[in-house]
């Protein structure tokens, strides 16, 4: 049976468009209104809300539950404090990544963690005798995502809190007349300023009355619903990586061509200082895949660099020119292989997502590149498909996030207006 | 001359949105360019101004229109703030109390027109189609130097033969429609398509804007063509707003142009062009002070171009001529509102998405035929076309919120009035303006904070163009490609040797296109390179 969000009953009466789409289990609006590309703006330029309440997400609980995620999670969490999150992943002994998520430290020995896909056995299969307890809360709460240059403002009628949290912290508070405590958290997956409101939902009326007192709030700030589509046009830009699309769980893939390492996915920031003894050093961590990174990153075996790639606008254009067509700039997001070939002709990578950006004026693509190609303006060439024929259009690589906006990680002050910086 | 270091390789005059973008490719390609504005503020006709507090006010140009794409790229404009942002509708008000709402859905477009007619709904994607495909014909044209048909070297009949071959390419019904819309009248093309007047009488005003024609005048259907040839994101015909408005995207510019390394001087006001034996040395400002360059640029119009910068006796005979038949009969204002809210239209009680873009008062093409009609005897109109955006509802940092600004761009209002004049006549012209919005939007004036009149005098006085015509000089067909803005002086050049011309009063013409600064810029550094 497919399952509703607790804000069902409001994302409902707004999706204009009746197309639906299924997002782990659940029913979710794929575009709200006729406009895809307007849901866009609103993230780039004023403020959308976005419902991402399917996310799976555990409660991970107990004396040794520190200990065991700073083996589990390949980013250090002991240096995630209570109040803020990290963005993770998690490895296998191969060195290759299983899957991404947020998570949040609520105290010492408390931490919820949200993932696009269910993890309930594999992390429960690594305890290994320790003292945590691991529960699934996914229909505990529910999670809209305010994001967007407008959102500290709009989130600022609601509550005095939104101006404490610096980038990934969170804090409990309450907002506007809503009788209950929330969870609000500066994350997204916009790449964009933003915020995430996790709401309790044994109080069924929560969730509406929180939606409600958004949109009172944003009525005049531009405040649109956005769906999925508008997500995934955003997260391209900003170099967000999407499961199944851009990597795969190294559990489930079918072969080692599926499997990525946290170097290849660009996720290796996450993984730094990692020589010193583990035995004899508090500072280097046993986590799981260590070894194999480690290993990696000595002998050079990383096969990809994940790059964004910045098509020629000029040469995309001359080439439907010459085929006597109008260069289409579909904003609508591609997530299928394209090849990526040197001026030789050899396939040096391939792009995973493909996007028209509007912000960007030009295609863009995340793609990975053999390391040897992978330098920020390096020459390549994407391949199209123009009139029935593969054609090949010069891109340079380029460091992600293409795009980038100061405000997102800004520290906390006055409410950032839309103007790009 | 004062100081060998106040010697530049370039120098533009006018630092409004073709000014800059020429600078910027001038100094791009490594000149020392300097920049001269006679106001405070760069952006020339494409300025936003504050004009109340938190009201920020598109006083002139007020939507990106004809951009040339190739511009948002050569001049790297979104490292510098280049954002353009999506109309998501089209809002055209009738005399029944019905409406228009076109979005961006193509097949809920198609029940909107069946509502007025189900014969149009196919007719209008053939018609979007056949514009289209005449669009892309005529667009190398656009975005290239037009041939001189005077010059008579080889070289100037490789250039017309280059053209010939062009043309060549184009299928025969692609042509023929061409030929249709450059001598015809856009009612006469839309009535080959629609019987729906609402339709029609949406279509139709993109055949008239600043331009002294009616929808059933020949010539209209050129200007039509012209503003289909907008291109946002790959769509053909289509328009945005630049965030914070038009002068937020002069401000892209003049900060591109200034990290190319050139210099922009505000209130700097020049006199003329200093010329030593036939040749630009120079510009002279009012205040005095002489600046040496090697190539000279106007960004201006036609007029100031040549009979004010210059001597026109410095000039030859057939130049003149031709810029005395040139016509600018400026009919288009302004009439800008800031607003306490959102306008309500009776039948869409409490909506205010379809003002996300154009509102468009034009209920049918004889309502503009005979808004036109007195403009043509010497007198504005008293029910006037009016194209309003509210940009506030797309842009939400243009107003406080909740609070709206509305630009209204108005026609006919002609320059030359047969009695009187535009200080006498400018309060009574925005009551008529004001009046036709209250008729389709009743308690439309209790929701006006503040209003902005800018007549066609101002538009001469204030941003400097003659007569108030927005283009530099009509977009009608005697005055253009070949023959912009003088049979024989199309190709950015004048007879002055280092003296050129940029502004819109060259090829391709007015709108926010930079095309002119851009292709002039192209042609300034070939000579250059010719020279040295």
């Amino acid at each position: 049976m497919l399952l509703r969000t607790p804000f069902h009953d409001r994302v409902a009466a707004a999706n204009q468009t009746s197309l639906w789409s299924h997002w782990a289990g659940h029913l979710v609006v794929e575009r709200y209104q006729m406009s895809e590309k307007w849901e866009y703006t609103a993230i780039r330029n004023a403020v959308g809300v976005f419902d991402s309440s399917p996310l799976y997400k555990y409660r991970i609980t107990g004396p040794d539950a520190e200990r065991y995620l700073a083996t589990v999670l390949s980013r250090d969490i002991r240096t995630c404090r209570p109040g803020q999150a990290h963005y993770t992943i998690w490895c296998d002994d191969r060195g290759f990544v299983n899957e991404d998520g947020v998570v949040y430290r609520l105290s010492d020995d408390d931490f919820l963690l949200t993932a696009a896909q269910p993890n309930l056995a594999h992390l429960s299969q690594l305890i290994n005798g320790r003292r945590v307890d691991i529960t699934d809360v996914s229909p505990e709460f529910g999670i809209l995502a305010v994001q967007g240059p407008r959102s500290r403002a709009v989130l600022a009628e609601l509550t005095a809190d939104v101006d404490r949290l610096g980038y990934f912290d969170h804090i409990t508070t309450r907002l506007g007349d809503l009788d209950a405590d929330v969870t609000l958290a500066r994350t997204g997956f916009t790449g964009d300023l933003g915020y995430e409101i996790l709401v309790p939902t044994d109080d069924p009326a929560a969730a509406t009355r929180v939606w409600d007192l958004l949109f009172e709030a944003g009525r005049d700030h531009g405040i649109v619903p956005f769906g999925q589509t508008a997500l995934l046009m955003a997260r391209i830009e900003a170099g967000l990586l999407l499961i199944d699309v851009d990597f795969e769980p190294s559990r489930l893939a079918e072969n080692d061509e599926h499997r990525s390492t946290p170097d290849e996915l660009g996720l290796g920031w996450m993984l730094r200082d990692l020589d010193g003894d583990p035995d004899n050093d508090g500072n280097a961590r046993k986590f799981i895949g260590r070894e194999a990174i480690l290993r990696e990153r000595r002998d050079g075996t990383s096969r990809w660099v994940m790059r964004g790639l910045l098509v020629d606008p000029i040469d995309h254009e001359d080439k439907y020119h010459r085929a006597g067509m109008i260069p289409p700039r579909d904003h609508l997001p591609v997530h299928d292989d394209m090849m990526v070939y040197d001026n030789t002709g050899e396939r040096v990578g391939y792009a995973t997502s493909f996007l028209y950006s509007p912000v960007l004026q030009r295609h863009i693509a995340l793609a990975r590149i053999r390391p040897d190609h992978a330098d920020p303006g390096t020459g390549v060439n994407l391949e199209f498909t123009i009139n029935h024929r593969y054609v090949q259009v010069r891109a340079d690589v380029a460091r992600n996030p293409l795009f980038n906006p100061p405000r997102k990680s800004a520290p906390t002050g006055p409410a950032p207006t839309g103007v790009p910086q | 001359m004062s100081d060998a270091n106040e010697r530049y390789d370039a120098i533009v005059i006018g630092g409004g949105h073709n000014g800059l973008v020429n600078g910027a490719y001038l100094a791009k390609a490594g000149l020392r360019t300097l920049i001269l504005e006679r106001r405070h503020l760069v952006g020339g006709a494409a300025i936003t101004e504050e004009l109340r507090p938190g009201f920020k006010f598109t006083t002139f140009s007020y939507a990106l229109s004809l951009l040339r794409p190739q511009i948002v790229h050569e001049l790297d404009l979104v490292r510098h703030g280049f954002l353009p942002l999506l109309m998501p509708a089209t809002f055209c008000p009738m005399d029944n109390g019905d409406s228009l709402v076109m979005g961006t859905d193509t097949g809920e477009n198609l029940n909107e027109i069946a509502r007025h007619s189900r014969r149009d709904t196919d007719a209008y994607l053939q018609y979007s189609h056949d514009i289209e495909m005449v669009v892309r014909a005529i667009k190398p044209l656009i975005d290239s130097v037009p041939p001189n048909l005077y010059d008579t070297s080889p070289e100037g009949l490789a250039e017309l033969a280059g053209l010939a071959k062009h043309l060549r390419t184009i299928d025969g019904p692609v042509l023929h429609n061409l030929v249709r819309l450059l001598t015809g009248s856009a009612a006469d093309f839309l009535d080959d398509y629609f019987e729906s007047d609402i339709l029609k009488g949406w279509l139709s005003s993109s055949g008239i804007i600043g331009t002294k024609v009616g929808p059933m005048s020949q010539g209209s259907g050129l200007v039509l063509l012209f503003h289909n040839m907008g291109e946002h994101d790959g769509h053909y015909g289509s328009w945005a707003f630049h965030k914070g408005g038009n002068g937020g995207f002069t401000q892209v510019l003049a900060r591109a142009a200034q990290s190319f390394g050139a210099e922009i001087k505000l209130e700097a006001e020049v006199d003329r062009v200093i010329t030593v034996n036939g040749r630009a040395t120079g510009v002279a400002l009012r205040d005095g002070t002489e600046l040496a360059a090697e190539v000279v640029i106007s960004a201006a119009d036609p007029r100031r171009t040549f009979t004010e910068f210059v001597e026109p006796a410095e000039l030859p005979a057939d130049l003149l001529d031709g810029l005395r038949r040139y016509r600018y009969q400026g009919t288009s204002s302004k009439v800008n509102f800031a607003l306490s809210g959102l306008p309500q239209y009776p039948s869409l009680p409490g909506r205010g998405d379809m003002f996300r873009g154009f509102t468009n008062i034009a209920p049918t093409m004889a309502y503009t035929e005979r808004a036109f009609d007195e403009a043509k005897y010497g007198w504005y109109s008293t029910r006037p076309y009016i194209d309003g955006c509210i940009q506030s509802t797309v842009d939400p940092d243009m107003a406080p919120p909740g609070q709206h600004v509305m630009s209204c761009f108005i026609q006919y209002t002609p320059y030359h009035l047969r009695e009187g004049d535009w200080n006498a006549e400018r309060e009574n012209m925005a009551d008529n303006v004001q009046a036709v919005l209250e008729s389709y939007f009743p308690g439309f004036g209790d929701l006006v904070l503040q209003r902005e009149v800018v007549t066609p005098l101002d538009i001469e006085q204030v941003a400097g163009l003659p007569e108030g015509n927005i283009f530099h000089g009509e977009f009608l067909a005697p005055q253009m490609y070949f023959f912009r803005p003088a049979p024989g002086w199309n190709q950015y050049r004048t007879p002055i040797h280092g003296y050129y011309q940029c502004g819109s009063g060259t090829h391709p013409g007015g709108c926010v296109s930079g095309g002119p600064g851009r292709l002039a810029a192209g042609q300034i550094l070939k000579d250059l390179d010719h020279e040295r």
